[in-house]
């Protein structure tokens, strides 16, 4: 029985108009995603862009004696209200600290007041139409600009737009990330270890796994609750510091580099560990000059994706008091601290229109570091990767 | 292994910092929503002005701030915990168990709430029963609890012109979310034995109330765009933009400073801090910090905290409030009653 010519070639046109109809789908899905990531990543910037300049006026600050109690004092009447009120509250330490400066007047550019900052922005702000008046007056003897946020870099948060900065947030990121590597890479790759190379294969080991990949998946807020349980009210470890935040991260980090590392250790071929055998290495000897460092890339890189992971959760966050005002930069684990996304959370809920592009400036930040991580992942991933 | 080398030896030095954690000059606070800018704004101006940290201040809600500052005396618990209402007799009885015995009171001002629309309309005088019925998920009809069936203001009554229910107000997060819930609805259903007696504060779901975000400005653009909508928001806002907005009587009563502190105006409440005194030889910045609030460039008539919207209380309250604060005049249990 055979088909004739034609049967076979309707078929054969069938079958290739199914497959271009697929690749044009998968081509409109992708495009899709793209058209959607464009759209997010264009609005971040517009918004976000403008929340790194910031204005600034040049004044003629009086330090004197009446300055040194009544800070508004510092600056001629006329422009009063368009300076920063964190700039003036710090006069009576500044004097006290420098007594030289004491009865000088100094020419200073110094922060403009956050509505002025709105008013040359373009934003809708709350300034009169007189003091918009003295602000066009002030651009146009060059007496006021905006210039490079560098504020937004190095300070803490502010109730104050024009003072508010992500470093505070940004430290206690780095802190709680450390901590959380600190915890869950050496346990995590143990474990994994344990469960690959040495664990024998019964039950026991096979409900372990089960848990573990069930962890994986568990809602992340969960962790949160585990930690101000356990770490919190049971070793009273203290509240809003990145240590606990650290160590709750940390949980949920586990089973995502377990998982990862038992994967690393599986792709290393069976030949090796045989030939390693063979000339009388012993079992942790076979892993640690062998097995480990064939596995190591595929251990990093999804080290990292788990922490790029953590990094941009705040749920369990907020249970452990990390979502707070943190206006001081700095400190130790030890201090209380939150971190980029609560930082960007906190921002959103401000009542004053001036956040929202500081806002929109966090996320920008997030972002970059976030793809910088993934970059490093997909990197080490290249570089090191080994086909057998 | 380097990789796991280097981990250890971060590890130490991490542990190492552990070690060095500073005496306590950071004073921790707690408490309400409603609160928090305010007390945020007073922790800022702390910590600059200051040789002492920025106080933490976490937004837990009244409640959840009273749970943790009753849990005992000692560094794991707060000093400080604000409130939009007074202490309950329950929550100083659990302090008292707990061996929180000393607490000084410190009432800071008002706060209150605004029922207001675009001011091209003409205004709207409104009881707590009219915004229940047009606001709540279920309302009692013909004595028997069904799901919302108004869509008008003037199926609820006569009197209210013929115009769409749209009310946008603040989301579940929101403090000025639990004030409305709990001065207006609960307050209202209280009323209708239909309930009960029971508090029923559950706001309908069908596109009559809009959640307008916690940004009280989002709402005051709404409302200016959209004539048939009324907003619920923070009163502050309303003073703000009164060549847009015109506020609606409630009860007969209009929303301004004097109404509000007076405790006329019914969509209004008081705003507390609880300090806890045997906290205080530990943490002595905490007193500094309470006299910084209660002085008068910050909670009184031309303080920073009016500007971001508290509402004063009359001068001899306040003079009373920051006495209170400086003797550190013990909270008893028959004041509470």
């Amino acid at each position: 029985m055979s088909q004739s010519l034609d049967e076979i070639t309707l078929q054969l046109k069938r079958r290739h108009r199914q497959s271009r109809l697929m690749k044009w789908l998968s081509m409109g899905a992708l495009g899709l995603a793209g058209l959607f990531l464009v759209f997010f990543f264009t609005d971040m910037l517009m918004k976000g862009l403008p929340a790194f300049q910031q204005a600034q006026i040049q004044v003629k600050a009086h330090y004197s004696e009446q300055a040194s109690k009544m800070p508004p004092a510092a600056v001629d009447e006329d422009i009063r209200d368009l300076v920063s009120r964190g700039w003036l509250r710090l006069i009576p330490r500044q004097i006290q600290d420098q007594p030289k400066l004491l009865g000088t007047t100094r020419t200073e550019w110094v922060l403009a007041d956050g509505q002025v900052d709105q008013y040359l922005k373009d934003h809708p702000n709350r300034l009169s139409e007189d003091a918009r008046a003295r602000v066009d007056e002030m651009v146009a003897q060059g007496r006021a600009e905006l210039r490079f946020n560098l504020r937004f870099f190095t300070s803490g948060d502010s109730k104050m737009p024009e003072l508010a900065g992500i470093m505070a947030a940004a430290l206690g990121t780095v802190w709680t990330m450390l901590v959380t590597l600190v915890i869950a890479f050496p346990i995590g790759v143990m474990t994994a270890i344990y469960l690959e190379e040495f664990a024998p294969d019964n039950r026991l080991t096979q409900l372990i796994e089960i848990n573990i990949n069930n962890l994986a998946a568990i809602p992340s807020i969960l962790f949160g609750l585990l930690g101000l349980a356990i770490f919190i009210n049971f070793f009273g470890v203290p509240r809003s510091t990145p240590l606990v935040g650290g160590m709750t991260l940390a949980l949920m980090t586990l089973p995502v580099i377990i998982i990862a590392t038992r994967t690393a250790l599986r792709s290393v071929p069976d030949s090796i560990r045989h030939a390693a055998f063979g000339v009388g290495c012993s079992r942790w000897q076979v892993v640690r000059d062998h097995v480990l460092p064939l596995a190591m890339p595929g251990i990093m890189t999804g080290s990292i994706i788990g922490l790029a992971q953590a990094m941009g959760e705040t749920a369990p966050l907020i249970i452990v008091g990390m979502v707070a005002f943190i206006p001081d930069v700095g400190g130790t684990i030890t201090d209380a601290a939150t971190v980029l996304p609560a930082q960007v959370f906190t921002w959103s809920g401000e009542p004053d229109r001036a956040f929202v592009e500081k806002t929109a400036g966090g996320i920008v930040v997030l972002l970059a570091v976030l793809i910088a991580l993934n970059a490093t992942a997909v990197l080490l991933r290249r570089k090191f990767e080994r086909r057998w | 292994m380097k990789f796991i080398g280097k981990s250890i030896f971060i590890g130490t030095v991490a542990v190492g910092m552990i070690g060095v954690a500073q005496a306590r000059d950071q004073i921790r606070i707690v408490g309400s929503s409603t609160v928090y800018p305010f007390a945020s704004y007073v922790a800022e101006e702390f910590g600059a002005t200051t040789s002492y940290p920025t106080p933490v201040i976490e937004s837990t809600g009244s409640g959840g701030g009273m749970r943790l500052f009753c849990n005992g005396v000692g560094d794991d618990t707060p000093d400080i915990t604000n409130s939009s209402r007074r202490m309950k007799i329950s929550e100083f009885e659990r302090c008292a168990e707990n061996g929180v015995t000393d607490i000084t009171e410190a009432f800071i001002g008002f706060d209150g709430i605004a029922f207001a629309q675009s001011a091209e309309n003409d205004p709207m005088p409104v009881t707590r029963e009219q915004i229940f019925k047009a606001v709540a998920a279920k309302v009692p009809v013909d004595g028997e609890l069904v799901d919302n069936p108004y869509t008008n203001w003037q199926q609820i009554d006569d009197s209210l012109p013929d115009r769409e229910i749209v009310i946008v107000g603040p989301p579940t997060t929101s403090g000025t979310r639990d004030s409305f819930e709990e001065l207006v609805l609960e307050a209202a259903s209280e009323e209708f034995p239909e309930y009960g007696g029971e508090a029923y504060s559950d706001v309908r779901t069908d596109g009559g109330w809009v959640d307008g975000g916690e940004n009280d400005n989002l709402i005051v653009q709404r409302l200016t765009q959209d004539r048939t909508a009324f907003g619920v928001f923070g009163y502050s806002f309303l003073e703000e933009n009164s060549n847009a907005l015109i506020g609606s009587t409630i009860d007969g009563v209009e929303a301004t400073p004097q109404t509000i502190a007076s405790g006329d105006y019914p969509v209004a409440r008081s705003m507390f801090f609880y300090l806890k005194n045997q906290h205080g030889e530990e943490v002595p910045a905490m007193y500094e910090y309470a006299d910084l609030f209660m002085s008068e460039q910050m909670f009184g008539d031309m303080g920073y905290l009016k500007g971001i919207g508290l509402i004063p209380a009359h001068e001899e309250a306040r003079e009373k409030a920051r006495e209170q604060v400086a003797s550190r005049a013990k909270l008893e249990k028959a004041e509470l009653e």
